[in-house]
């Protein structure tokens, strides 16, 4: 395969999608990610076939990636001959045979509907990026998640794919570092560090073997960006990986992924497979004199094999424990070569940049920060889901405008995971950028965004990150293994109700003795969460300290679990459903609650709030209110 | 060895101690477990001594050194679940199978893991039953997931 013949099948490849789009029977679209499969696609995809085998229509069925709003999974698409793609959400089996059957009479379900995404406007029914959750987005990285058949290389292509990967071909490596300069892209997995700098750091080292990692590694409990991408646009990474590669002079690659991910490796294996039998990988590639291939290296579950240098003991079949730097990988890593590492994200931004330029892409962004990130955004937030932003939007923005809002009041919103920090109300107007995000005390980190809201408690929520990063710790510096250890013990002791406030000075000496002297990012950012929360949430600590008691009423040794008496109607649902008998009767009286007995597992609480007679007459409140 | 998996493992990786990792995940693969036999196995074939071998396999929260349960139940503890009381449907599950994560139940029908996040924090809490998985759950909702499926 060469450039010639590569333009030939894409030619073929954008009549084929055009084909699509104007298709004479009906073309039914279902988001097949893993979240879209959690939500029930799977079932839905039986309901859909089982409907058109009924009504024997002959339809197309397009299994795509996730398009992002997860709120409204499982989401159906339907796009009827002469109509454009209408994409209804949260569509059980049950509905889908509705709406398939209104569809089929020219009919637009109005109950699901939420947007077309065809080209021009179509009566009645607004545009599906206009969406409040996807109008403020700019899609650039995600660009074909949720639209292309990701195991179809034929949409890849027909929507520009591998163009990117031409225009570097034809150009000295040079000039694509110059063009990656300019367009000021910076580490996607968390540290921002420039991409060129490292690059020409690899690339200065003499070696005639050079490495190129892709770090899939997504180990952020909360953060499942790089997971979505690579479900819905595989051939972007590949596409990024060549492109750094040829920059780099390096002719094997490596993407290190989650074993926890088999759907991302499926579909990576489908388009590894698929740019081998193009010539997109392998000897020669599209002609010229640049070799590559890739390998896909399952990770056995670490968090820390996401730091460079464990990620490289890991690959070379060792525990992944990270050693002291320099030198850096960019000048000795795998096998002692010289070694890049980026992450999904960094990487399948590339070809976006090779095509259409540096300084279309620089243009978004802030004068430090260019581009666009994509974000998880979870928690107490109203619409959760995958996003992409220009850098520089606020968090006010993103929690307010895309996702929503909070149900209940807004407290605080954790960014860059069990690395990051927790941000109260005073700084929504921060823009998210490397820069401002450090200044406020937390940092960017690979793209989680949990939202908090006044039911959540901060020092929990310290303690649960810090028991993630304890356990995660391989173990190899005393500061990470034994001062994590000690954090998360201060910790208990105060969400126990058994701390002081000489406590809290401890936690902070502490804290920044392993901030300070860990070997590694994962100790030296472990007790991030925990100093922001101290350092803007203070008396939440101190009521636990001194007052002992949880506001959230979240720490279960300072709640209990009280019947209202006044509300409690006595119907026994709470009686029949407690595991330890805590509960008594007689049936149309009040209850009694035994609180020596109680386990506080929550039974009671919620058949009260939802299947009891009167409701809400068990409630959860800090101890001691009463 | 228990069956004939192991000798085209160890032939396929022989002599290549770099291929540690992706050799013991294809031996849990055929297995479930590591068995002790098995780590036995390894070492000798790619040169290694049976600690190192342990010391990795360790290492890695994906490797068990018990057999797994005829049921795998997983509990997301990621930060959405974490903040929606993913840590009450542990508890269920604990107390109910009667074990800790890691472990199987003494009829060897369940067994019980963590897991950081299982990227449908949109659904949180989830709880997953082999390859089904249970979003927006509660204690009460769980409870009748058990009930229903006979578990005591």
């Amino acid at each position: 395969m060469n450039a010639a013949k590569l333009s030939k099948r894409r030619r073929r490849a954008v009549e084929a999608w055009q084909g699509l789009q104007d298709s004479a029977r009906p073309v039914i679209y279902v988001g097949t990610g893993s979240c879209g499969r959690a939500a029930g696609a799977l079932e839905l995809i039986q309901a859909v076939r089982a409907e058109l085998a009924e009504r024997r229509v002959d339809a197309k069925l397009v299994q795509v990636g996730c398009i992002g709003p997860c709120y409204l999974e499982p989401l159906l698409d339907i796009q009827m001959p002469g109509q454009p793609r209408i994409s209804y959400s949260n569509v059980s089996a049950k509905a889908a045979e509705r709406i398939l059957n209104a569809a089929f009479k020219g009919e637009v379900s109005k109950g699901h509907l939420v947007g077309h995404l065809g080209a021009n406007g179509f009566d009645g029914v607004p545009r599906f990026f206009d969406h409040p959750m996807l109008a403020p987005q700019v899609r650039i990285v995600l660009r074909n998640c949720g639209i292309i058949d990701p195991d179809d290389l034929d949409h890849y292509l027909a929507r520009d794919g591998y163009v990117g990967l031409e225009k570097c071909l034809a150009a000295p490596w040079q000039d694509v570092l110059e063009t990656v300069k300019r367009s000021g892209l910076r580490g996607r997995g968390g540290a921002g560090f420039p991409t060129w700098r490292k690059w020409l750091t690899c690339r200065e080292t003499s070696s005639d073997q050079r490495y190129l990692i892709c770090n899939a590694d997504e180990g952020d409990p909360g953060a499942f960006m790089n997971r979505s991408l690579i479900e819905g646009d595989p051939h972007a990474l590949l596409e990024g990986m060549l492109i750094a590669a040829f920059t780099l002079g390096a002719s094997m690659g490596y993407i290190y992924i989650r074993a926890e991910y088999p759907l991302a490796i499926e579909r990576l294996r489908t388009a590894i497979a698929q740019a081998r039998g193009l010539g997109l990988l392998g000897q020669h590639i599209l002609g010229t004199d640049f070799s590559f291939d890739i390998t896909i290296k399952q990770g056995a579950g670490a968090f820390v094999s996401g730091e460079e240098t464990a990620l490289i003991a890991s690959i070379e079949g060792r525990r992944a424990m990270p050693r002291t730097r320099p030198p850096f990988p960019a000048v000795s890593g795998l096998h002692g070569q010289p070694t890049i590492i980026n992450n999904v994200e960094t990487l399948a931004t590339l070809p976006n940049i090779l095509r259409n330029g540096p300084e279309w892409y620089a243009h978004y962004g802030t004068e430090t920060s260019k581009g666009t990130k994509t974000f998880s955004l979870v928690g107490k937030v109203r619409r959760t889901g995958l996003i992409e932003v220009p850098l520089g939007t606020t968090l006010r923005q993103v929690i307010f405008d895309i996702g929503g809002g909070v149900a209940k009041e807004f407290k605080a919103v954790q960014t860059g995971g069990p690395s990051g920090g927790c941000l109260g109300e005073e700084f929504l107007d921060t823009p998210i950028d490397y820069e401002s995000l450090a200044a406020a005390g937390s940092i960017m980190g690979s793209g989680g965004l949990i939202v908090l809201d006044r039911d959540t408690c901060i020092v929990d929520t310290a303690k649960y990150f810090l028991s993630f990063t304890q356990a995660e710790s391989c173990g190899k510096c005393v500061p990470c293994r034994v001062g994590t250890r000690h954090l998360v013990e201060l910790l208990e002791t105060i969400c126990r109700g058994e701390g002081t406030v000489s406590d809290l000075a401890k936690l902070e000496r502490l804290a920044a003795a392993v901030k300070g002297s860990s070997l590694c990012g994962l100790g030296n950012t472990a007790p991030n969460p925990v100093l922001s929360a101290l350092r803007y949430f203070r008396q939440e600590f101190l009521a636990h300290a001194v007052d002992k008691r949880c506001p959230a009423a979240v720490c279960r040794d300072l709640v209990i679990y009280r019947v209202v008496k006044e509300r409690c109607t006595g119907c026994e649902r709470c009686v029949q459903v407690c595991p330890v008998a805590a509960i008594s009767g007689p049936r149309s009286e009040p209850h009694n609650l035994d609180q020596d007995k109680c386990i506080k597992c929550r039974s009671c609480y919620e058949v009260c709030r939802f299947d009891a007679i009167a409701g809400d007459a068990i409630v959860i409140e800090p101890r001691g209110v009463a | 060895m228990p069956d004939a998996a192991m000798p085209s493992i160890a032939r396929e990786h022989h002599g290549r101690p770099a291929d540690l990792i992706p050799v013991l995940q294809e031996t849990q693969a055929a297995y479930g477990y590591l068995p002790r036999d098995a780590i036995r196995s390894v070492a000798r074939a790619l040169r290694l001594s049976e600690s190192q071998v342990f010391g990795v396999a360790t290492f890695y929260a994906q490797f068990r050194f018990t057999p797994p349960g005829k049921h795998h139940v997983r509990v997301c503890l990621g930060t959405a679940c974490h903040v929606k009381g993913g840590g009450h449907m542990l508890e269920v599950l604990e107390r109910r199978l009667g074990i800790h994560p890691g472990e199987t139940s003494a009829d060897g029908s369940y067994d019980l893991e963590r897991v950081a996040c299982i990227g449908c924090c949109a659904l949180a809490p989830v709880v997953t039953f082999d390859e089904k998985t249970f979003g927006q759950m509660s204690v009460v909702k769980l409870e009748g997931i058990l009930d229903e499926r006979g578990q005591a």
